[in-house]
């Protein structure tokens, strides 16, 4: 039977390189430095096929991007591939029948053998079948140290967050603002997760992402949390930014101590020319537990009548996951590699440490993955009004949060 | 005021300040040189900032000109910023922006002034609920209709080219920006037509019925002559309007069609490292241009326009 | 926007209607009335029945949810927050609007010289978006950047003026970049209406002795009133409608302070993938727009068959 959908799935791969050549709309919002020259490595070997990528670039995260998708997809004319956050959030999309089932590449290709951790492939897999090639990992819970900031104010660099905390008041001595954080609601929310993870422990985390429960987000251990974060609100006053990589500037300048940011942030480190270790100073889980979640991107195909198109879209998303583009893309990309099969001795210090831990197996679910966007826009909402309106108490934050995930789907 | 001897509608009627420095002159002439400095205020920044290089920018003062004047920033925004993994800058958008405007603008307007027409010399039963219903549809976020429009488009398209046995299509094609133009244009626009007309002597409308004209004649013959500023107030609207939208731009071409916004969005909303402040202000300039330099030439038609349109509704 | 007078009109109105009478006045007016039934009125009631149902990023209109949506909206800190950001802009907006486009209009009036130019600088922000707007006016109250660093750098040291990082005053930093885009248009709009005003009323309140802002406060505001019903509807659709600039200057922040309706229903919708809780929203906001315009309607035109 397996071979059977081998010989199918191949024949349909031969079939496209001997069908004439295509071009490929391709839309995603990845604009910043990094990002596009991590897209161009997509490109130049989707080019280097006999097929075209034609790129539609839209920048302002998936917010601007997302209507434009959909609206393409639901008026019948829709793109050939597009980036969306897997997981829950393009369900609704596989379900209506309107997405390229990519089952028999993924099983041609053995995908779900290569695939680590192999919950990336479970995200974009819907009742068995697989609907999205999950391109990079991204891990949202580091902190990101300045050693200037630290040299400032005549301090070791601190190897945790509990010991950032205490040198928080030397740090603002020195006037340099202790801790990074931009405007955008998503940005106080993972910076929530990450304090979760390191205040409250991985177990809590669990508990509350995926099992959803609620009297655990009630609960004592959830109050530290809750506290922690408060005290951590009172460290950020004096970073007026907007953006997250204007908060990572904030570090790379030393004008601050440090940002609790995802691994992305490594892209702007390496523009500026600094060094791991030298310069900066990078804590997968806060320093406190050798720990990340497996967030990331995936791209998906929409559906068209044109088989022609059908066979490139799938020759897209082999290559995609093929392991030299997965190299030069997340190299790039300063994101991990989907299969732990690779070659990443090119990796910096803190790729490496990201990779160990993943080759530990030490994941966690991504709330990206774990609650709906619409779940997920309520607790941005409540961290960052929390963050910023010091008036709210802890008590009362914790009361509406473990009402949002008591309500949470 | 060399327009007031020619059309005595722009005239002021103002009192007449009697001496040159009057206190009352010192008044009026100091609170305009105040408000001026208000609304040139940003544009000089952006102007200054764009011609600055970034280490100038990071010293500080966003007020100071420049101390080396460099075109970089400008040479940048037009040619060599980046769009995903296209580094032309907003050339790549221009002309593309031009092909949208100008089917869009001629078509909604050559519609609403027809819809304005119609109500106000051919006005049937109903029409006023239905002008009510379009006002109403002023005050809606078009981002709200945007799925059910798209289906709309979808369907009707489709109908289309199954009728006519083509691939006609409404979705991606210009045809679907352009009535999408006119309908978000058509609740303004036709309020404007409508109160134009309105001032149109009532004498002329009948004199033509008498000989005879019927809709169309009367139309071309006695309104469009009559009316060159509020077309110039419509055309100076709209081409704001749809030179600046970004939203239906993207959804309805395709990556090689994009219009100016897209890239300019793309170069202002991605951060790369540090926010090149100065080629976002060029860009952003840039982008400005078409509706800037369409204001500078014809800002005195405006007044008169409106002048004609707004005051005897 | 005021009463026509309807001479001609309602006697061709007023003919015995055929349905063939004048067939290409009625065939001109389909664009119209398709627009308005089809896509104001249908895409109105779509959007109304979608409120109901628990449509996440797809329409669904099978999952039927009752009030839901609505109990959800009015529960929500964001929403309040919105409606009362909206609010006072939309209050402050209409009132400094008109009121500085009418003194702007009333000095541009008095023969002064210059006048072109002076209008041009005025009105030119109309033409820039309100991304554009947004962008440039965060950097001039960037207090790291903008006026708050110049002033300071003049000798002021204690100077303080940081609007968009307060969130006590954020909304009124949203509300200089609005009226610096909007007021120019208005201003334009009631000059336009000043001098269609007849010269001999002014001869006349000379005569009189009526001073100059006694003669414009009680006789000139009064007759200008259609133009200040149009001014009104293009001022007070902009603030309903107000987004971009939020979302260019602040984002909404800090925290959730200068969040406002319009953008509370597009990011449910996009961001959330919540199209149910952002349609509910939007009959909220469409809601509140009927109360004000139908009365007006009736009055505009319903007062006018009796007379």
């Amino acid at each position: 039977m397996d071979l059977m959908k081998t010989l199918v799935a191949s024949t349909a791969i031969c079939a496209a390189s001997a069908a004439s050549a295509v071009e490929l709309e391709v839309t995603h919002w990845w604009t910043s430095g990094g990002e596009a020259a991590a897209v161009a490595e997509f490109a130049k070997a989707f080019n280097e096929t006999e097929h075209t990528w034609v790129d539609g670039a839209i920048a302002g995260s998936g917010g601007t991007a997302r209507p434009i998708i959909i609206s393409r997809i639901l008026g019948g004319d829709p793109m050939h591939a597009t980036q969306l956050n897997h997981g829950r959030q393009a369900e609704e999309l596989v379900e209506a029948g309107l997405m390229l089932d990519l089952t028999d590449v993924a099983e041609a290709e053995g995908w779900a053998d290569v695939v680590n951790p192999v919950r990336l492939l479970d995200a974009c897999t819907l009742d068995g079948r697989v609907y999205c090639v999950p391109v990079n990992i991204h891990s949202p819970q580091w902190l990101w140290l300045s050693h200037d900031a630290f040299e400032k104010a005549g301090l070791d660099v601190p190897s945790d967050w509990f010991q950032f905390v205490d040198a928080a008041p030397a740090l603002k001595e020195a006037g340099v603002v202790p801790l990074a954080m931009g405007q955008q609601s998503w940005q106080t929310n993972l910076a929530f997760g990450a304090i979760m993870v390191a205040v409250g422990g991985t177990d809590l985390y669990v508990d509350i992402l995926t099992n959803k429960n609620a009297d655990a987000a009630a609960s004592a251990e959830m109050t530290k949390v809750f506290e922690a974060f408060a005290a951590a609100r009172l460290l950020s006053e004096g970073s007026n930014v907007q953006d997250w990589n204007q908060a990572t500037n904030l570090v790379i300048t030393g004008k601050a101590g440090g940002q609790i940011h995802g691994d992305w942030a490594q892209g702007e480190f390496q523009v500026a020319n600094q060094v791991a270790g030298e310069d900066y100073t990078c804590l997968p889980g806060l320093g406190v537990n050798e720990i990340i979640a497996t967030g990331g991107d995936a791209f998906y195909f929409p559906k068209t009548d044109d088989p022609e198109i059908t066979a490139a879209q799938k020759e897209l998303a082999s290559l995609m996951i093929s392991k030299e583009v997965q190299v030069a893309f997340n190299l790039k990309k300063g994101s991990l590699p989907i299969r732990g099969d690779v070659d990443l001795s090119a990796a910096n210090d803190c790729m490496k440490k990201g990779l160990a831990i993943l080759a530990a197996g030490n994941v966690l679910p991504d709330g990206v993955n774990s609650f709906s966007a619409d779940t997920d826009g309520q607790i941005n909402d409540l961290m960052v009004e929390f963050w910023n309106d010091t008036s709210i108490t802890v008590e009362d934050a914790q009361a509406r949060y473990a009402d949002i995930i008591a309500n949470a789907d | 005021m060399a327009d007031a001897t020619t059309n005595a509608v722009t005239e002021a009627r103002g009192p007449k300040p009697r001496r040159v420095f009057s206190s009352t002159n010192i008044i009026i002439y100091g609170t305009l040189l105040v408000v001026c400095l208000y609304y040139l205020l940003p544009l000089y920044v952006m102007i200054v900032t764009s011609l600055k290089g970034m280490p100038e920018i990071r010293l500080g003062n966003i007020f100071s000109p420049p101390v080396e004047v460099t075109f970089q920033p400008w040479v940048k925004a037009w040619s060599e910023a980046c769009t995903g993994i296209n580094w032309d800058g907003l050339s790549r958008g221009f002309w593309n922006s031009v092909q949208i405007l100008v089917p869009s603008v001629i078509v909604s307007i050559a519609v609403a002034s027809v819809s304005g027409y119609a109500l106000v010399n051919w006005r049937f039963k109903g029409s006023e609920a239905f002008f009510t219903i379009l006002i109403f549809g002023a005050f809606i976020p078009y981002q709200v209709m945007i799925y059910p429009i798209v289906i709309i488009l979808r369907d009707t398209g489709g109908f289309i080219g199954d009728v006519t046995g083509t691939n006609f299509r409404l979705m991606g094609s210009i045809w679907g920006l352009v009535i999408v133009h006119t309908i978000f244009g058509m609740p303004i626009l036709t309020l404007l037509f409508r109160n134009y007309f309105t001032s149109v002597p009532e004498e002329l409308f009948k004199a033509a019925r008498v000989d005879g004209a019927g809709f169309w004649g009367i139309y071309f013959k006695i309104m469009l002559p009559m009316s060159l500023p509020i077309f110039v107030v419509a055309m100076i609207l709209q081409v704001t309007g749809i030179w600046n939208d970004f939203l239906f731009g993207v959804i309805y071409t395709k990556p090689e069609t994009y219009p100016m916004t897209v890239q300019l969005n793309n170069i202002v909303n991605s951060v790369q490292g540090v926010k090149e402040y100065n080629v976002n202000m060029a860009a952003t300039l840039l982008t400005g241009l078409v509706p800037l330099t369409i204001y500078f030439i014809s800002g005195r038609l405006f007044v008169r326009g409106i002048a004609a349109g707004a005051v005897k509704g | 926007m005021a009463v026509t007078d309807a001479g001609p009109a309602t006697e061709v109105a007023k003919r015995p209607s055929r349905l063939f009478k004048n067939l290409a006045s009625k065939i001109a007016a389909v664009p119209m009335v398709l627009v308005a039934l089809v896509i104001f009125v249908g895409c109105t009631i779509w959007t109304i029945y979608h409120s109901f149902t628990r449509s996440r990023l797809l329409p669904a209109p099978e999952k039927w949810v009752g009030l839901d949506n609505y109990e959800r909206l009015w529960g929500e800190n964001r929403w309040l927050i919105s409606i009362e950001n909206l609010a006072i802009y939309g209050f402050c907006s209409l009132t400094l609007s008109l009121t500085i486009g009418f003194v702007l209009a009333a000095l541009l009036d008095r023969k002064i010289r210059f006048e072109n130019t002076i209008r041009t600088i005025i009105l030119y922000p109309f033409a820039l978006s309100f991304v554009v707007t947004g962008l440039a006016w965060q950097w001039i109250l960037n207090p790291q950047l903008g006026l708050q660093n110049v002033v300071r750098s003049w000798g002021w040291e204690s100077f303080a003026f940081d609007p968009l990082n307060n969130a006590e005053i954020v909304i009124f930093g949203i509300l200089i970049a609005g009226i610096w885009q909007g007021s120019g248009f208005v201003m334009v709009l009631l000059l336009a209406g000043m001098r269609g005003i007849d010269e001999d009323i002014w001869k006349a309140s000379r005569v009189e002795g009526i001073p100059a802002w006694k003669t414009y406060i009680f006789i000139v505001i009064p007759m200008m009133r259609p133009v200040f019903v149009t001014a009104i509807v293009i001022i007070a659709s902009g603030i309903i409608k107000v987004y971009d600039l939020v979302v260019a200057q602040t984002s909404g922040g800090p925290g959730i302070a200068s969040e406002v309706p319009a953008k509370y229903v597009i990011e449910k919708m996009f961001f959330s993938q919540n199209l149910g809780l952002g349609f509910a929203a939007s009959t909220m906001m469409l809601l509140s727009v009927l109360v004000v315009l139908i009365p007006w309607a009736y009055l505009e035109f319903g007062g006018k068959k009796n007379g």
